[in-house]
Formats: structure tokens, sequence, C-alpha cells
């Protein structure tokens, strides 16, 4: 066996870094903290990269599965013998993936910080909390168990909720942040109840017993139901709820654009790369439960997941943010990830979809990182969020232009490219499991290459806008990020996943079913196509459909007015008819209960501070009638 | 005698020694830094050796007793008197004081000398023996600041009611003497039959270290006391004497009197709600925030009475468990009331208005204990609460923990009374900025990382409830 104990250092360096750069900030340069900061996850990133070498690539010999190696636990809280909880290390193929995919996300946004936040108010603070960040990330991934990965997701939530509204004398991002907090919390009460009604049935929390296909829970299930429905139905179904919480998943999914208010690394590292996938991840881990004793969740996931994407996709169309549009993107990529869990098998190439799913969450870590990176650069220059006003910027940013060119068509589904290869496997598994799911993710990779191209050419080509000031390249800070996610992007789809992340851990053969690449390719060109007659030059034709389509137009711009739906749910509905007759209730039932309650207890403290009176002798009064009156009283009770 | 003896008894051998270096120190020196260095340093090296593993064992003919659990409470009271030694340095420097600053030291030592003695005694005798040793000195204490006349009162009130409180303690003992003809701890053991006159002993007995641990309604010298007495004494009164006491009580309940635990465990129960209740009601309207945190320690006693109704080894963890933060929790307020009555001379509640503005390291750590105190997560206090609570609960004395929460969250609100006026209270003059000694701060650090660490870090709780002991 190996030893992975120092996978522990991987949590606690980052964890360091955060109350080192918290509690001194005030007295720390403000660079310095950017600097320290940036060498320790570089540090972390080794020791995760190291810790992928050695679990994928020097494995004992004659193992032919990859095992689930809990390298360090310890009990935290010990409430009876059954119930306690533990924390620790789990190493399996997915959370070793994930430490590297986080750790590689978050050195680059570390780096890029340096040269895009310089000079911003509250810089340390920033490093700060990108630490808390990472060491909760990184906590969630390697949990032992369902509860140790539960309190490291709301930590997840509140640094993510502390980093949307960094800018807190900006009201939008302090109202994104809250958004954000309430929407994702909201689906996390649904999380909660689903891992007390599982740990009811299962009588653990350890991910290792729970998803252990030969054990208790997923042999035996379970004979409780609840409305006609099993019990493990429902709490899969509401751990999937938490899920498509993080994970932006429709209805859940309103957070997302409004959280762009942070500041662009922020977005990059939390909203396109780690924290979104968190709600995959989530239905990775419980993937055996999902699929051996619950069937129906997984055909929920399945759904959720390919209509997000599609919905996601139609929106970004017409959006006019680049954050924006690249949040929506974000949506509909996790959804394409959902729906490969969704339509996935166990073992082999059954489990097409589960490898294809983590396949793509992390060639899309690499190239959404850096699609908002690139943002970043862009924002950075023309000081705008909004690519109305922006045009012919190739000439200006020569190094965002071609890192962003490549990220664009990585997403596009172009080959050799790595989303190539992962959104192909995600088809694939789609076209053998569920022809409908299959023909909407068909349609989705062509509106996909046609929003991504729409962007890019309204940015870099187009109009030649006038600027106030002529826009220059980043500082190499930012730009070598680009360029190391640009060679990420074009190369991770190399990376045989087929042989290292699989549903069971053993390998199995890939492939190529050129049926749908080769189709798939070709709807990508044909959106790339379009793109470039709408907008590469300054053309009437995207107006005139605007006008033509004037109501499809109109829903798409305000996404489908979902967030309306919710106002209106929450301030007519929820506000007026059960919130304030609740509040009625409280002011004038509860709280005046409360107050006598309080006045009671100050009037009998009033009545009683005579027994204080600094005498002596009444001490003593009271001293020996107190142990008179115990004494006939328990003589008395003892003889009747 | 011989040398393994002097290794069971380490406790006390290493004090006395300690004791005895001071007093030859104080003849050769002017000094007031070099006593007080010494004396950290001298309680440093006790600490340390406590925590040498030897065996458990019985000298002089069984009168005197010790076995790891007790061990491990001789050193959860080193480690309270530590932190107090290095809390009081600043203090003590002042020059009300005079010259003669080993008096403080030599007193301190004696009682807690006699608290481990105490402990650790197998026989009633000695148990007396001890308990005067550690009660009469504070006596003396309580009286340090001589140029005071409230000081003088406060000792003057301990001397007369403690005395009121040994002899009918001693008068119980006698009782129990009459009725079983022994008064080692393995010969009365199980003797007891809730006869008319054993009861009768026993609740002397049980009142005499009821005052000790100031429950209701042996509880009236408290105040007074901790008012008048320099804060330092209040503060080592509240922590290190009652802990000692609670320590001893629940010894001796589980050991000797087991036989009529239906008796004491209602006792116990009476007792308990009446302290939290009247501690509680009378911590309400206190503006002196040593009367304050009186009236808070003695609800507290009220709470680790819960963890010794049940009488299990989980029980006896929990209460010691309780006493270890306890200590840490109580010497950070009272360091911070301290700290702040060394630079100031301010005591009053009204007096902290504003402090966050000017001394925040302060407020939050005085927020810190108030709110470990209170029993909020996530700070130590929550989880002793929370264990005691539970092992209660597991004796099925369900009404008694919800009188208990009741009685919590009427504590909350006069703690965050404390917390309000630091952080909300507008006040045109706060208390300026000043900084604390070396010492001070190094002791008020040490509390700081206890109600952190004592709570989150659960191989204490495991490492208590290996050595616990129950009936």
């Amino acid at each position: 066996m190996i030893d992975f104990s120092y996978t522990v250092l991987i949590l606690l360096i980052p964890l360091f870094m955060f109350l080192l750069i918290g509690l001194t900030s005030g007295k720390m340069k403000p660079a310095l903290s950017g600097y320290i900061g940036t060498l320790a996850m570089s540090v972390v990133t080794l020791l995760s990269y190291y810790t992928a070498y050695q679990y994928f690539f020097n494995r004992p010999a004659g193992t032919e599965i990859f095992e689930k190696i809990v390298p360090f636990h310890t009990v935290w809280v010990h409430f009876t013998d059954t119930l306690y909880v533990d924390l620790g290390v789990l190493l399996d193929p997915i959370s070793v993936m994930m430490l590297v995919v986080i750790t590689t996300v978050s050195l680059m946004v570390h780096i890029y910080s340096i040269g895009y936040m310089h000079g911003e108010k509250g810089y340390s603070r920033f490093y700060a909390f990108l630490s808390l960040f990472s060491f909760s990330m990184l906590g969630l991934v390697v949990a032992t168990n369902i509860f140790q990965m539960y309190m490291f997701w709301e930590l997840v939530g509140v640094s993510s909720y502390l980093l949307i509204s960094f800018y807190y004398e900006k009201p939008t991002a302090v109202s994104a942040g809250k958004k954000a907090f309430i929407v994702t919390r909201f689906a996390d009460l649904g999380f909660l109840i689903g891992i007390l009604i599982l740990s009811y049935i299962s009588g653990t929390f350890n991910f290792v017993e729970l998803t252990d296909p030969q054990g208790a829970l997923i042999t035996q299930g379970t004979s409780l139901t609840f409305m006609g429905i099993s019990a493990l139905t429902w709490a899969l179904t509401l751990i999937f709820m938490g899920g498509a919480g993080k994970s932006a998943m429709f209805p859940l999914h309103i957070w997302l654009p409004d959280a762009m208010e942070g500041p662009t690394p922020v977005s990059a590292l939390i909203h396109a790369a780690t924290m979104v996938v968190a709600g995959v991840y989530l239905v990775a881990r419980l993937f055996p439960i999902y699929y051996f004793v619950v069937p129906d969740a997984l055909t929920i996931v399945a759904y959720v997941g390919g209509f997000t994407s599609l919905f996601a996709a139609v929106i970004a169309c017409t959006q006019t943010d680049i954050k924006r549009v690249l949040a929506f993107s974000t949506m509909s990529q996790i959804g394409y990830m959902m729906l490969a869990l969704g339509v996935s098998g166990y073992g082999g190439e059954h489990g097409l979809g589960y490898m294809a799913s983590m396949f793509h969450l992390f060639t899309h870590a690499m190239f959404k990182a850096l699609l908002f990176l690139g943002a970043g650069a862009i924002i950075h220059a023309v000081h705008t969020n909004d690519m109305n006003h922006m045009g012919g910027l190739r000439k200006y940013l020569p190094i965002t232009h071609i890192t962003f060119l490549i990220a664009t068509l990585t997403i596009s589904g172009m080959p050799p490219f790595s989303a190539y290869f992962s959104k192909d496997e995600i088809l694939v598994a789609a076209f053998e499991h569920d022809k409908f799911l299959f023909f909407i993710e068909y349609a989705v990779s062509g509106i996909t290459a046609f929003y991504m191209f729409r962007l890019y050419f309204n940015v870099f080509w187009g109009k030649s806008t006038h600027y106030h000031h002529t826009p220059h390249e980043s500082p190499l800070t930012m730009t070598v990020p680009l360029m190391i996610l640009a060679v990420a992007s074009m190369f991770t789809g190399f990376i045989p996943f087929n042989d290292l992340v699989t549903s069971n851990g053993a390998a199995f053969e890939l492939h190529t079913d050129w049926s749908v690449a080769i189709p798939s390719v070709a709807i990508g060109l044909v959106g790339i196509a379009v793109a470039w007659i709408f907008y590469k030059k300054q053309s009437a034709i995207p107006d005139k459909l605007a006008v033509t389509f004037k109501y499809p137009y109109k829903w798409s711009f305000n996404k489908f007015y979902i967030d309306e739906v919710y106002l209106f749910v929450t301030k007519k509905i929820i506000f007026n008819r059960i919130s304030a007759p609740v509040a009625w209730f409280d002011r004038h039932v509860v709280d005046a209960s409360m107050n006598g309650i309080s006045w009671v207890t100050n009037a009998i403290s009033d009545q009683i501070k005579g027994l204080q009176s600094g005498q002596l002798q009444k001490y003593g009064f009271v001293f020996v009638s107190g142990v008179l009156i115990l004494t006939f009283a328990f003589v008395y009770f003892l003889f009747n | 005698m011989n040398l393994e003896s002097f290794l069971l008894m380490r406790h006390e051998v290493m004090l006395t020694i300690a004791l005895l270096i001071i007093l030859i120190a104080e003849l050769s020196t002017e000094k007031k830094n070099s006593i007080i260095n010494l004396s950290i340093i001298l309680m440093f090296i006790t600490t340390i050796v406590g925590f040498f593993p030897v065996p458990e064992g019985t000298l002089f003919g069984g009168m005197y007793q010790t076995n790891h659990m007790t061990v491990l409470m001789k050193n959860i009271l080193n480690i309270g008197t530590l932190i107090l030694f290095l809390q009081v340095a600043e203090w003590i420097k002042q020059p009300q004081y005079g010259n003669k600053v080993s008096e403080f030291y030599l007193l301190i030592l004696s009682t807690l000398i006699g608290m481990n003695f105490m402990i650790s005694s197998g026989h009633f005798l000695m148990f007396y023996i001890g308990l005067e040793l550690a009660t009469i000195p504070i006596a003396a204490l309580a009286a340090y600041d001589r140029a005071k006349s409230i000081s003088a009162e406060a000792g003057i009130k301990l001397i007369l009611s403690s005395a009121l409180s040994s002899g009918i303690l001693l008068y119980g003992l006698s009782m129990m003497y009459g009725t079983i003809g022994s008064l080692y701890f393995t010969e009365m053991a199980g003797a007891f039959m809730s006869t008319p006159l054993q009861t009768l002993g026993f609740v002397f007995f049980f009142a005499g270290m009821g005052f000790k641990i100031s429950l209701v309604p042996f509880h009236l010298w408290t105040a007074d006391v901790y008012e008048g007495a320099p804060i330092n004494v209040a503060s080592y009164l509240s922590v290190i004497s009652k802990g000692a006491a609670v320590f001893i009580l629940a010894i001796l309940l589980y050991t000797v009197f087991y036989s009529i635990a239906p008796m004491w465990k209602n006792l116990l129960y009476v007792m308990a709600v009446m302290t939290m209740t009247v501690g509680n009601l009378f911590a309400l309207r206190q503006k002196n925030m040593k009367r304050f945190l009186a009236f808070s320690s003695i609800a507290q006693a009220g709470f680790i009475l819960l963890g010794m109704i049940d009488g299990t080894s989980m029980g006896m963890a929990s209460m010691i468990y309780f006493v270890l933060i306890y200590i840490f929790t109580n010497l950070g307020a009272f360091g911070v009331v301290s700290a702040i009555s060394v630079a100031t001379g301010k005591e009053n509640m009204d007096d902290y208005n504003g402090l966050y503005k000017t001394n925040p390291s302060l407020s939050l750590l005085m927020m810190l204990s108030l709110f470990s105190l209170a029993g909020i997560p996530p700070v130590a206090g929550f989880f002793g609460k929370f264990f005691l609570f539970t092992s209660a609960a597991n004796s099925g004395y369900y009404w008694l923990v919800f009188i208990a929460v009741i009685n919590a969250t009427i504590s909350l609100y006069y703690y965050l009374l404390v917390v309000k006026a630091m952080f909300i209270n507008n006040n045109d003059h706060p208390i300026a900025y000043f900084k604390s000694g070396f010492t001070t701060r190094i002791a008020l650090l040490m509390c700081m990382i206890g109600i952190f660490v004592i709570g989150l870090y659960s191989p204490i709780y495991e490492f208590i409830r290996m050595f616990s002991t129950g009936m």
C-alpha cells in the first residue's frame, strides 16, 4: 500500500492560509498576501498532482480496479456507538480527479488575480476568501461521509456568498450574494432531509458502506414508503435537489446569472469550474445507490439535466452581457453532465455515461475557466461587460484573442480539442439509452456553437468600436494562466478516462462511434457558420430576425421570466398570503408571551433581591434554615 | 516512606517544594519581578510533572489514595492555577500591594495543596484537613487589598460563613462516625442505610460542600466576597476552588454514598433547579462585573450538578469535561475584567460601552468567553453543556434538562447584555486603548485557544472518558 496520509495537508494548507491572511490582513502588505496565497496554492497543486500520479499510475501490481482508500480519518463527534461523525480523506478516482481540477483552476485564478485585482480595495480579503473557498471545496470532494460533505457543502456556499458580494458597496453585488445564498440554502434543506432519511434507513453516513454494490443498503433497500413512493426514492430525489441548487439546474438556476456580479476570477473558479459541478459530483458519489436502488430518481436527474441544457442554451443566444452568456453556457454544460449520469449504467461499458460525465466535468473546468478568465481580460481592457460596446478587439488583445478562440472551438466540440471527445461520449451514452434526450443534446450542441461564436465575433470582429482609452493586452500574470489553460483545453481530451475514472473503478474499451461523432461535428459547424454570417461583419439579419420572431426573442432575452415567476410566488403569494399572517401571530402572540415571560422573570428577580442583603447574620439564618428544611423534607419523605 | 510513595503523591510534594522555594526566595530577594517569574516557572514545572504517568495506589494505611481520575482532576486544577498566575502578574505589581508579593503565591499554593489532599483523601479526617487548608487561606486572600475596607469585609464574611459551614459539615461527619464507627472511605462505603440520623448527617455534610460550590441556599456569601475580594482572588474562588469542591463531592457521592443514591439524587435535583434559577435571576440585575460573574458562576454550578446526578462514568466524564472548559472560559472572562480593572480601575458594565471600538481583541475574547458560558456553538461551552444535558437525559431526567434549557436561555440574555454593551452601545468616552503586559496576553491567548480547541478537538473528551469512573 502506498502511504497517502500526506493528503491531509491538501486540506490543512488552504485552511492555514485563510487564517493567516485573514487575521493579518490589516498588518500585511496586500501584495504579499497575494504572493504567499499563490505560493501555498502551488504547493497544494503539486501535492494533488503527486497524489493523482501515485493513485492512478503507481497502484500496487496485480490490482485490476481502483480501490477506495481512506488514508486519514478521525471520529469528530461521538454521540453514540451508531451515531458519530467522522472527518477524513477518501481517495477514489473521482475525488482524485476533482483534486486535480480544483487545485489547477484555483492556482490559475490565484495567479491571474495578482494582475486582475491589483490595486483593488480588500485585496488581501479576496485572497483570504479564495483560500477559504479552496479549503471548503477540497474538503467537500474528499469527504469520507455524507455529513462531512454536507458541512463542507455549506462552507462552500458561505465562501461563494462572501466572494459574490465581494464589492459590498455595490447594491447589485450584495443582492446577488444574498440571492445565491438563499436559493442554494433552500435547495440544501432538501439535501439535509435527504441525508437524514438516507442515514436513518442505512444506519451510516459513510460513503464506502453506502455505495458498496454488495452492501446492505443496495442489496436490501427498504420497505419504508411515503405517499406510495419508496422512502429511498424520496431521499435520493431530495439529495438531488441539493445538488441541483448548487449546480444551477432548472428551476433552481436563477442565482447563477446574478452571481456574475462577483469579481471575474471568482466566476471562473466558483461559478464555472468547481462549485457548480458539486451537484454533479454528489450524484456521481452516490451513483451506485441511484442506479441500483432508485432508477426513478436517476431518470429525474437525466431529464432535469437535459431540459436545463436546452433551456440555458436558448437563453444564451440573446444575452448581451458576456459574463451572463458564459453563465448560461455553464448551466447548459452542467446539464450535459447531469444528463450523462442520468443515462448511465454501472460497470464496464454500461458505465459509459458516468465516465463521460466525469470526463466532461474535467474538460469543461479547463475551457470554461479559460473563457471566464479571457472575459476578465476583455473586461479589464474595455471596462464594460456589454458586447454591444465591443468589437474589433483582436488587434488590441492578441493573446486573449487566440486563447479565447481555442476555448470557443473547444466548447463547440470541434476536433481535436478536448470537449469534442467528452461531449461525444455523452452523446453516445444518450444515444444508447434515450433517443429523445439524444436529439435534444444534438440540437444543443448546434446552439452552443452558435451562441459562443456570436460572442466571439461580436467581441473580436464586427464593427470597430471607438474606445475612450486604447485597449491594451493584460499583464503577464493574467495572460500566462490563459495560455496554460488553452494548452489544457487543447490536449486534455487525450487523457484515457475510460482507463482511469469509471463507475466501478475497472477500465473498459472505448470505441469511437462515427455515426454519432460526424453529425455532431457537422451541426457544430452549422452553428459556427450561422454565427459567421450574422456577426462577423455588422449585419442587419439578427435585428430583422429579432423583429420577426418578436415573442420568442423577448422570452429568451428575459430568461423566460423565471425570475419574475419567483418574485410573484415569493412576494405576492408567500409574503402576502402566508408570511404576513404568520408575522402578525409572531408579533402579537409569540413575542407578547415571550415579553410576558421576561417581565415575570424580571419581577421575580426584583422580589427576591432582599435575600442578598449583605448582612452576614441573615446569610447564616438562611444557611441553617436551608439545612433544616432539607433534612426534615428528606426524613419526612423517607418515612412516609 | 520510599521513592514510590513520593511518586504517588507527586502533585502534593511538588506543590510543597514550590511553596518552600518561594518562601526562601522571599528572604533572599527584594525584587517583585523575580518572585513573580519564579512562581510562574515553578507552577509550570509542577503542571508538567503532574502529567508524568505513574501507577495508582494508596498510602498511609488508606488515608491517601490516588488513581488516574484524581490525577486528571489535579492536573486540570494545576493548569487553571498556572493561567491564573500568568494573569495576576500585572495586577500584583501595582504599588499598593507593597513589596511582599510572595504572600499571595504562598496562600494560593497552600489552598491548592489542600485541594489536592482533599481529592486524594481516603479518610474523612484527611478530607477535612484538606478542606480547611483549602478554605482558610482564601479568607486571607480575600482581604488582600488591605487599603480597601470592602476587601476586609469580604475576608471577614468569608471566614465567618466558612466557619459556620465547616461546623455544620463536621457535625454531619460526627453523626456518620457515630452510626458507622469508622471514617475510612472503604469501610464506610455502602454502610449508609438512610436512617433519620444518617440522613441528618448526610444533609449536614452536603450543606458544607454546597457552601464551597455555592449552591443555593448556601451561596449567599458568594456575591459579597467576589465583589469585595481582589478580582483575581474572585477568579480563583469561582474556578479552581469551586472545581475542586465539585470533583471531591462527585467522588464521595459515587464511592462512599452510593448506597443512598436515590436520596442524594433527589437532593441534587432540588439543588440544581434552585441554583440555576436563583443564580440566573440575580445575575439578571447586576451592574458590577464582579458580582455579575459571581452570580453567573452560581448558575453554572447548577448546570454542573446535571452531570453529577447521572452517576455513571459518562456523567462523571461530562462533568470533568465541563469543569475543564469552565476553567478556561471563566478565566478568560475574569482575565479581561482584571486587565481592564488594572489598566483603568473600572469594573461596571456601563464602563464597557463601546469597548469594541478601542480594544477590539479584548472585546472579542470577552465575547467568546461569554458565548462559551452561555453555550453557543461552536465554542467549547456548547459542547460542555451538551454533554451534561445528554448525560442527565440518559438517566431520564427530562424535566430537569428542560428546566436547565430554560435557564440557559435566561442566561443568554444577561451574557448578551455585556456583549451588547461592548459592541453596540454608543459611548462618547469609551475606555481608551491600552496594551496589556506580556504574561496577561499569554494567559488570555491560552484561554482563547482552550475555548476553541477543547470543544472541537474530540480526543480530549475521549481521554477524559477513558479515566472516568461511575458508581
